[in-house]
């Protein structure tokens, strides 16, 4: 065992894929010999040499077209789009590129690649290095989407992601990269579309990605110190694939659901789990399932302003108290 | 400094024993026929109604996909626009696979999951037809690092059109290539018009691909696109140059499609006469001709001919009888396990 932190466990994940296998690949801008603007590449270069982890212009069409023709042809590249905002820029990779050219072929092109991406807010940097973009990606079909919320599944989930057949968009929160966990020794492994109950409890379930687990966590704590109300927090991990089994089972246990949820009101993630809960688990709930997000809007640079619209665990554990209490 | 042209052109005159050879130009006249008369076939069919969706024809370029998939080798890739017909005929992907997948069934390429503007058939080395302008040069680029990076040999040829090289995508690509030095080469299919508009109205140079090559350290390389000789000669030289760690090359090959941008367009906006001009400068007529001078006898040309019509004949057969797509085939191959499951 070790204390990791979340940046320390990337440099981790990508290394133990590397080692493993020397098809993996890693491009990206600043990512070699500076180790990535979030220091989440340190070493790399140094540890498989300019060939393997290689810096790349800033023309994030390049890095993503280039990581999916070596995809096709044998490569299994791990290509890092700096900020998630500038998805954007190289939409048509992830939209159309991506997630359709194995269907159009009727099967013939692979496409086994990973894109990793600091996503996310917390950083006070604006509304255009903040954003959380895991609907934009969960919207499509063909690709699978992961959003790990400690330093063991960063590991464990970017391995999966890498030996994963299929395009994978590995979404790795900004606010995260500090933050430390107890990590084991040895080769981690784990599975996509496995959502993760991280706190059990008996009267409501709350579902978090990223950075909003930990919050859920300690909204959750709260609830329970000062309120007495046992809630069961589930890790959603990973959007595409979902995990629904994990999700309805919790539901029909604790008879309520709260989802939190970072990006924007409206088309979230949150919203399309409601919507199976509704078809499909609608007897199970004994009250109106609740969406906390941040609001419709932009996101706001100032720390004073950004605090507000984030899911903070206070607005998590005073929705669930209110709308448990109604 | 002689230009990739004048390097061409020199080469020729010297008769069918010349670097080319009577064998390799009987076969690039006849991978022209074969576009020629595939794609005039799938005109055809679609004033029938029985060519669905659209279709981006090359009729009057065929010199171009003739002249660089002559000079591959096997292994090498092609990565080709929604006008991908051609290209992908000429790596010898069958007339029925193709019209079977413009006819949208179950014969077809991609048994009708694709369509006319996303041909691909991984065995023949064409990697996908995009369908979004630009997509496909970083693409190709990566196809090139993976080459690079295992030591192979091949060289990843990525066609597109004038209308290309506007959008940011095509500059990513050229300076990623020359900057990582790729075995990757670009070809410009320069046909004046990017879709109704001409190039030349919406382009800040005279030659599209050409006078933006210095801006990426690569030479200015402007072909006649029409003759096949030419595009081979040029085509060897690259491909030479990308086996050799010589790194990329951009060519712009000058040329005209006889038909509109795609089905929809009957090209109103072309200028009295130019039509005709290029007529006469048709690829397949340029070949023929250097066929007969170069002593080829009519009788193998025309038999040619005969043969190949009888393959687009016949595909055109097989493709009416064919019935249309297994609709089992809708949510198969969304995701690397042959499925479609997002949950479980």
């Amino acid at each position: 065992m070790a204390e990791l932190t979340y940046r320390d466990a990337v440099i981790r994940g990508i290394a133990q894929e590397m080692e493993r296998d020397p098809d993996v690949v890693f491009i990206g801008e600043d990512v070699g010999k500076a180790g990535g603007v979030f220091k989440a590449t340190v070493g790399l270069y140094d540890q498989f040499g300019p060939l393997r982890v290689r810096d790349t212009p800033i023309s994030e069409q390049a890095i993503l077209g280039a990581a999916m023709g070596a995809a096709m042809t044998g490569l299994k590249p791990i290509a890092e789009i700096m900020f998630s905002d500038f998805f954007a820029v190289c939409f048509d990779y992830i939209a159309n590129e991506f997630p359709k050219s194995r269907y159009m072929s009727n099967g013939q092109v692979k496409c086994p690649l990973v894109v990793r991406t600091g996503n996310g807010g917390g950083s006070r940097f604006g509304a255009q290095h903040s954003q959380s973009v895991e609907n934009w990606c969960m919207m499509i079909p063909g690709l699978k989407v992961v959003a790990p919320s400690n330093p063991t599944d960063v590991i464990g989930l970017l391995a999966a992601s890498v030996r994963d057949p299929n395009p994978v968009i590995f979404l790795e929160h900004k606010s995260l990269y500090p933050t430390k966990g107890e990590v084991r020794d040895g080769e981690i492994v784990d599975t996509l579309g496995t959502a993760k109950i991280v706190r059990p409890g008996k009267d409501t379930t709350i579902l978090a990605l990223a950075l909003m687990v930990p919050r859920a966590l300690e909204a959750a704590k709260k609830l329970k110190a000062e309120y007495g109300i046992d809630c069961e927090v589930v890790d959603v991990r990973s959007l595409v694939p979902l995990d629904t089994q994990t999700i309805l089972g919790s539901v029909a246990k604790t008879h309520r659901l709260f989802t939190v949820e970072e990006n924007p009101r409206l088309c979230g993630w949150g919203a399309e789990i409601m919507s199976i809960v509704a078809d499909e688990a609608f007897y199970d709930l004994d009250g109106p399932p609740v969406r906390i997000t941040t609001p419709h809007i932009p996101l706001p640079a100032a720390d004073t302003l950004e605090d507000i619209v984030l899911p903070s665990p206070q607005r998590i554990a005073e929705t669930v108290r209110r709308s448990l209490n109604s | 400094m002689a230009t990739a042209n004048d390097r061409a052109q020199a080469k020729a005159g010297a008769g069918l024993n010349d670097d080319i050879g009577e064998a390799k130009r009987l076969e690039m006249y006849r991978t022209q026929v074969v576009i020629r008369e595939a794609e005039q076939r799938a005109f055809d069919l679609f004033l029938q109604n029985l060519v669905k969706g659209t279709s981006h024809l090359s009729l009057g370029q065929e010199a171009v996909a003739a002249g660089f998939a002559g000079a591959m080798q096997k292994g090498d890739l092609s990565f080709c626009t929604y006008r991908g017909h051609a290209h992908t005929l000429a790596r010898g992907v069958s007339v029925e696979k193709v019209l079977g997948e413009l006819m949208q069934r179950d014969n077809g390429l991609m048994r009708g999951k694709g369509g006319s503007m996303h041909l691909t058939s991984v065995e023949h080395g064409v990697m996908g037809s995009y369908a979004i302008i630009g997509a496909h040069l970083p693409i190709a680029c990566g196809a090139a690092w993976r080459a690079q990076y295992k030591g192979h040999k091949d060289v990843s040829v990525c066609f597109f059109g004038d209308g290309t090289t506007n959008i940011g995508a095509f500059h990513e690509a050229l300076n990623f290539a020359a900057v990582w030095k790729l075995p990757v080469v670009f070809v410009c299919e320069n046909n004046l018009y990017m879709e109704y508009t001409p190039i030349a109205d919406v382009t800040a140079v005279p030659q599209p691909a050409a006078d933006r090559a210095s801006a990426y350290g690569l030479e200015r390389i402007v072909i006649d696109g029409n003759d096949a000789d030419v595009v081979y000669r040029t085509a060897q030289e690259a491909y030479t140059k990308a086996r050799s760690n010589g790194g990329p090359s951009l060519i712009e090959c000058l040329t005209y499609r006889h038909s509109g941008h795609s089905r929809a367009d009957p090209a109103k906006y072309r200028p009295d006469g130019e039509l005709e001009h290029w007529k006469s400068r048709d690829p397949i007529k340029i070949y023929r001709e250097r066929l007969l001078q170069f002593g080829v006898p009519e009788k193998t040309v025309a038999g040619i001919d005969t043969e190949v019509r009888k393959i687009v004949d016949d595909a055109t057969e097989a493709c009416k009888a064919a019935p249309p797509p297994s609709v089992d085939l809708i949510t198969t191959d969304v995701y690397a396990d042959g499925g479609w499951a997002w949950r479980n």
